[in-house]
């Protein structure tokens, strides 16, 4: 039961493999570069195991300590796992021992195949959630853990390689936007009419710049999760009122 | 930072980390439905969480002495590679390697 689910699952990791290992190895090697031992970022890929998170935790370790800080960071950066937690109530239903990990271990990519992929018949279900979690979690624990040693091995002027994540949110903000445009539901702002989805996007983005603007580098990041949460919730009706796509979503979340 | 100031702010990252994944199942326990405000928020928050990364990135650039300069040029490359080769990792690496070139010998 349990090699059957493995080999049902492993296709369906493969592409993720490349990116984290990818991905995971930039983040070892920019903590390498920024002088921490490879101890750090396997730990922190296996404990932390949120990619996003991981890399604001660098410049989190390279400033003030504030633990608060950094606590409310990660309450923000990841609270989409929430919403992914609540897509997820059910399909996580009855899992048994393997249900803390499957919840642990709930990274974008593996909450995308769990919610998405249908296993092929004759295939246990929770295993092969189990699986798909598991393998996502060695492949990015590899990756930067593999960086991090090869900070030591490989030396360049590694100057501006933290751009890399940001690299990275330009890059997933564009996968986001070309998705979006199946959206059909519209939004009207006097003469603009915007998706859902590409109004939250660039709610996101003016709400974000408008507070750094107003309260500098250092302290926007809270204000910023509090205005965009003010934002929707004002507009909730609006939304909901013009586009039934929307409501459909809802229903199927509910459901 | 202290190595026991690093674990502690690790400590609490992971801490974080984990409320965001658990809390939805402790609230919920089965058979428990969350209100339509947390799904409608559930719906639009991951759009706008990415745009708030892409700030938070790019957040100390405009202060410096190129006014975001090397940052704008990367940024427009990334997305004309990604409109035209629409591969993630080929964009990502493209850009990165882009803005190292450019702080390294462009913008000293």
């Amino acid at each position: 039961m349990k090699t059957r689910a493995l080999k049902a699952a492993i296709p369906y990791t493969l592409p993720i493999c490349v990116g984290f290992l990818f991905l995971g190895m930039s983040y070892g090697f920019l903590m390498r570069s920024k002088g921490f031992s490879f101890t750090y970022p396997m730990l922190m890929s296996f404990f932390i195991f949120a990619g996003s998170m991981e890399f604001v935790t660098v410049n989190l370790l390279l400033s003030a300590f504030n633990p608060m800080y950094a606590f409310f960071l990660a309450l923000m950066v990841n609270a989409r796992h929430l919403f992914y937690g609540i897509s997820m109530l059910d399909k996580y239903r009855n899992t048994g021992w393997k249900k803390p990990y499957l919840i642990y271990g709930m990274c974008d990519e593996s909450f995308t195949i769990n919610c998405t992929i249908t296993p092929p018949e004759g295939v246990d279900r929770t295993w092969f959630m189990l699986f798909v979690t598991l393998l996502n979690q060695i492949y990015w624990v590899t990756g930067a853990t593999l960086g991090g040693l090869l900070g030591y091995v490989i030396h360049f002027n590694t100057k501006g390689i933290e751009f890399v994540m940001t690299a990275l949110f330009v890059v997933m903000f564009m996968n986001q936007w070309e998705e979006s445009k199946t959206d059909t539901s519209k939004i009207s702002f006097w003469f603009i009419h915007l998706t859902k989805r590409h109004m939250s996007a660039i709610a996101g983005l003016i709400c974000t710049g408008l507070c750094l603007a107003v309260f500098g580098s250092d302290d926007f990041i809270l204000p910023a999760m509090a205005l965009i949460i003010v934002c929707f919730t004002l507009l909730q009706k609006k939304v909901e009122s013009a586009s039934p796509k929307c409501e459909k979503l809802t229903a199927e979340v509910e459901k | 930072m202290t190595t026991l100031q690093s674990i502690i702010t690790i400590a609490a990252v992971v801490f974080g980390t984990l409320m965001t994944r658990f809390l939805p199942f402790l609230i919920f326990p089965e058979n428990k439905k969350p209100p339509k405000y947390i799904t409608y928020l559930g719906t639009v928050l991951p759009y706008a969480v990415i745009g708030l990364l892409v700030i938070f990135c790019l957040k100390d650039a405009v202060f410096t002495c190129f006014y975001g300069l090397p940052e704008a040029i990367s940024i427009i490359f990334i997305v004309i590679l990604h409109k035209w080769k629409k591969n993630t990792l080929l964009s990502i690496a493209g850009g990165t390697i882009l803005y190292m070139v450019l702080v390294q010998t462009v913008f000293l």
